[in-house]
């Protein structure tokens, strides 16, 4: 049961017809498949596959290039932690320590409990911030080892729950388009002028 | 001064004038009310009243130049584009991701609908009817704000068919990507959108402009760079070229993040604004941390060579910036103080590059790894003298030639200036030495006390990972 599910595939194709070529929905239908698995399995990608009308393998080779898919099951968080410059100068070394003692991990691994999966990870685009974390993407500011401790314990208890969901799960909020508003994928083989743009003066 | 719990790293301070971060004082600023209440969307009905061609020369005008890193002038982007081929896309760049570099998204999770307005009038002067927002995977709430900000514009009639009774019509597609640095670099960008792995294309002939999403002429412009067009069609071009200097007109985002007693994200008045101002003002950095004294600064993101105290006077001004050996970039100015040891800085820096290296160009893929083994053998003391010349016959191998760096009076030095000649397809070779050159330029006693004084060249162990 790890090909898209019913309610997804019906998402998929609704995200697929956002586009001049089924191809390009590759990577949303990539993470809807980690959403709905929590990691990405070969027959998700065999599905995207035919879902948007490439190989298997091409499949691959597209997701394999991104580090936010995991071919393997991670912890319910992701525990990244920055290591890049900015944090790098305000002692991001030491939180990776802490956090490595703290769960019992080495960067890459997980949890014996499932929970947790440890990664070094770079710039999170925060660094004003530093030393910065993610757990699932969402940002944590400023760390100290007694912050850290403090949010693996609310995970553990579930009290972060509400603002972050377990890992796969991005965006909770996605784009919608009424079809009535709809103008619709534009076509690369399309040569028209749009009708707004005047054609050009003859001299 | 002032911050806000909802826009960390963000301050707000002096009389500077403001264009794209004005709203940011305000805790709903991503909200369709508040934008409304603030002026929001009267840029796009200002543009819907003139041709296509007007304001496409009112940005020309203005001289907007893009925020992303190279600094080229949108409006001259947009006329590369080859007259009557059509269809053209605009792809915007919302990937952000060079060290150092936080502004993008703020501005994505502050003001989505300032971008969306900024998408919408670009769409318009370029005759484009559909445009992909590609944010950066690790930021879910960007694209939470940014979905709901285009799911209230397309249910108010802003984007969609015939955006506000007139035949204007554009459709923005919200496109995630899904973790690679090099897709940041705009032909890697389209080659993802397309669904594929994300490896730069050759320059030529791939310039977007020309070849670009679906082999269709497509404009690539940065967040920042497109969040700034509805302030300039609500208050025109004599008002934004009034702010900073004629080659670098309006404001810009910095976020200045290390050593400083206050880091943080500015809106700063552009062309003027000194390094110094910046590090010492009152209003922005208030100096170095704990009263330490400043060793060295990446002044345009991980990728620019470094200036020291001597280069505190250049201002945000390009050419300026080139002249004396680096650039500005991304607006990500990364400061260390003199506890900072430089070997393992740019030991840090470089590691990140040889990481997101792609693979395609052997010198980027095989040096960078290079450079960043033999510099780790420095930095972990297990060097000799002979790898310091090694790490600079590596880097010749990326970028032959003088390579960029900045005077250094102590040292006799003169400054070499942008740019420099590479042998990859993109800057993330080159951007794999830059700290490693900066560092050997200006800190060798550094790496010198560091190393064992034995002259025979050790045998490198060492392979490219993936
Ligand atoms: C390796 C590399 C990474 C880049 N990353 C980004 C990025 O994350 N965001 C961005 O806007 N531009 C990035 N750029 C610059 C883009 O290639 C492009 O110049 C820019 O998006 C154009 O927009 P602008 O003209 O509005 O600045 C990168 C360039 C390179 C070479
Ligand atoms: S320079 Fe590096 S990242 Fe850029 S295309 Fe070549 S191998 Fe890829
Ligand atoms: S260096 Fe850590 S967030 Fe940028």
């Amino acid at each position: 049961m790890s090909r898209l599910n019913e309610a997804n595939t019906i998402l998929a194709k609704e995200i697929i017809a956002r586009y001049p070529k089924a191809r390009s929905a590759t990577i949303p239908l990539l993470h809807l498949s980690q959403q709905q698995n929590g990691y990405v399995t070969e027959e998700a990608m065999a599905h995207v596959a035919e879902l948007v009308g490439a190989t298997p393998a091409e499949v691959q080779g597209t997701a394999t290039f991104y580090e936010m898919f995991k071919f393997r099951p991670v912890g319910k968080y992701l525990v990244n932690i920055c290591g890049t410059m900015s944090c790098q100068l305000m002692g991001s070394e030491a939180l990776l320590h802490h956090a490595e003692e703290v769960l019992g991990v080495k960067p890459g691994g997980t949890t014996a409990d499932g929970m947790f999966t440890l990664e070094h990870a770079e710039c999170q685009a925060a660094c004003t911030e530093a030393p910065n974390m993610q757990v699932n993407y969402r940002h944590c500011h400023r760390m100290t080892n007694e912050a850290f401790d403090q949010l693996i314990a609310d995970l553990r208890e579930g009290k972060r729950d509400a603002d972050i969901p377990a890992h796969g799960t991005l965006a909770r909020i996605r784009q919608q388009i009424p079809a009535e508003k709809a103008v619709g994928p534009v076509s690369p083989d399309d040569p028209a002028r749009p009708v707004w743009t005047p054609a050009p003066e003859v001299k | 001064m002032a911050t806000y719990p909802w826009a960390a790293g963000y301050v707000d301070d002096g009389d500077r004038p403001k264009i794209v971060t004005a709203r940011f004082e305000h805790e709903d600023s991503y909200t369709i009310t508040r934008y409304h209440a603030t002026e929001g969307y009267a840029g796009l009905k200002a543009a819907l009243t003139r041709t296509p061609g007007e304001v496409h020369d009112e940005v020309r005008g203005a001289t907007v130049l893009g925020r992303g890193g190279a600094g080229f002038p949108a409006g001259t982007k947009w006329g590369l584009m080859p007259p009557e081929k059509y269809p053209r896309y605009l792809v915007v760049n919302g990937d952000e991701s060079e060290p150092g570099t936080y502004k993008d998204r703020l501005l994505m999770e502050r003001d989505p609908h300032q971008l969306i307005e900024g998408c919408l009038i670009a769409a318009y002067a370029a005759g484009l009817s559909q445009v992909f927002l590609y944010i950066r995977g690790e930021m879910p709430l960007a694209h939470e704000r940014v979905a709901t900000a285009l799911n209230e514009a397309y249910a108010a009639g802003y984007v969609g068919k015939n955006i506000l009774g007139t035949d204007f019509s554009v459709d923005i597609i919200l496109h995630w990507g899904a973790g690679a640095y090099v897709v940041g670099e705009e032909t890697a960008l389209i080659e993802s959108l397309e669904g594929k792995r994300g490896e730069p294309r050759l320059k030529p002939p791939y310039f977007p402009a020309a070849i670009g999403l679906y082999g269709q002429p497509t404009i690539v412009n940065n967040v920042e760079t497109l969040s700034n067009l509805p302030w300039l069609l609500r208050n025109g071009v004599a008002a934004y070229t009034a702010i900073g200097t004629e080659t670098s007109p309006g404001t810009r985002m910095v976020a200045v993040s290390g050593h400083v007693a206050r880091p943080g994200v500015f809106e700063i008045v552009n062309g003027t604004t000194t390094f110094r101002d910046l590090l010492f003002g009152d209003e922005f950095c208030q100096g170095i941390r704990d009263g330490n004294s400043l060793k060295a600064f990446v002044p345009g993101g991980g990728s620019a060579p470094w200036f020291t105290p001597e280069q505190l006077d250049v201002p945000f001004e390009g050419r300026v910036a080139g002249a004396a050996g680096s650039m500005l970039g991304s607006g990500a100015v990364m400061v260390m103080d003199d506890t900072t040891d430089i070997p393992t800085a740019a030991l840090t820096l470089t590691r990140f590059y040889a990481h997101e290296s792609c693979g395609q160009c052997t010198p980027c893929r095989e040096g960078g790894t290079w450079l960043m083994r033999v510099l780790e053998r420095v930095v972990e003391g297990q060097g000799t003298r002979a790898d310091l010349d090694q790490l600079l016959e590596i880097g010749e191998s990326i970028c032959p030639g003088k390579f960029p760096h900045a005077a250094n009076s102590a040292l006799g030095l003169e400054a070499t200036p942008f740019p420099y000649k590479m042998t990859t397809i993109c800057f993330v070779g080159p951007s794999a030495y830059a700290p490693v050159h900066s560092a050997l330029t200006h800190f060798r006693d550094e790496f010198e006390a560091r190393v064992a004084d034995t002259p025979a060249r050790r045998q490198i162990p060492v392979t490219a990972v993936h």
